[in-house]
């Protein structure tokens, strides 16, 4: 077995393993109840994406890919960034909401729950003008 | 030409990235609160794409690719904490609240 084989074996490993994390995240920000989960989870596929650029610069060897993995490391921080600004200024969630949910939650108190959002929404903008 | 040694490290932290990955994101999945996804996502999902960028920079056994995959997970380090930080203060000011299995909440006032 050669060294490139070995290496080339892992890397295969590793781009399953990675598509298998890449999924289970994608499943939390469909399903997360609230915001805050959806972006904790956007900020996670954030990383696995740049674990995937690094394990294709591995196979291809153009190094150039790390520069990108930083850029895009970069994007991340200040969406999540904004994000927290952006969940701070929306203002107090209403009273039950936000309360524990576990991944067998059903359907049904998912969708209240995004209705609930967005009435908790509304007010924010009315907030956010007389900030103005 | 890579030697056997260094094939087998950097095949090591590869597979060893990308496990950690997988368990940020099972923890995502699977924990109760907001408050305890954030630390698994922000811990062992920083570690993952660290190992990862670190078996890149070895692969090129080049000092200027090695040290600009060093930079790239100094910076990964140091902005993880950051965001996870303002994501759960930002959170808890709003109030999302914690897990009933929560012991006690120190930001309660």
């Amino acid at each position: 077995m050669t060294p490139e084989l070995i290496v080339e074996y892992a890397s295969v490993v590793a781009i399953v393993i990675l598509v298998i994390a890449l999924l289970m995240t994608v499943y939390r920000v469909v399903v997360g109840p609230t915001l805050p989960d959806r972006v904790i989870a956007l900020d996670m596929l954030v990383g696995i994406v740049i674990g995937f650029i690094a394990v294709i610069a591995l196979r291809t060897g153009y190094t150039l890919y790390i520069d990108i993995a930083i850029a895009l490391g970069l994007v991340g921080f200040l969406a999540t960034v904004a994000f927290a600004r952006f969940i701070l200024a929306r203002g107090r969630v209403g009273e039950g909401e936000g309360v524990e949910a576990g991944p067998g939650q059903s359907k049904q108190s998912a969708k209240t729950k995004a209705t609930k959002n967005v009435k908790a929404s509304k007010p924010a903008g009315s907030l956010g003008k007389e900030a103005k | 030409m890579i030697s056997l040694l260094a094939a087998i490290a950097i095949a090591v932290l590869t597979i060893g990235g990308a496990l950690f990955s997988l368990i940020a994101a099972i923890g995502l999945n699977r924990l109760p609160d907001l408050y305890t996804r954030m630390h698994s996502a922000s811990k062992a999902g920083t570690v993952g794409s660290g190992l990862l960028l670190l078996a890149v920079g070895l692969h090129a056994a080049d000092i200027a690719t090695f040290g600009r995959a060093v930079a790239g997970i100094v910076f990964f380090i140091l902005t993880a904490p950051i965001s996870a930080h303002l994501l759960a203060r930002a959170a808890h000011k709003v109030g999302y609240k914690l897990s009933s299995a929560s012991v006690r909440d120190d930001m309660m006032s």
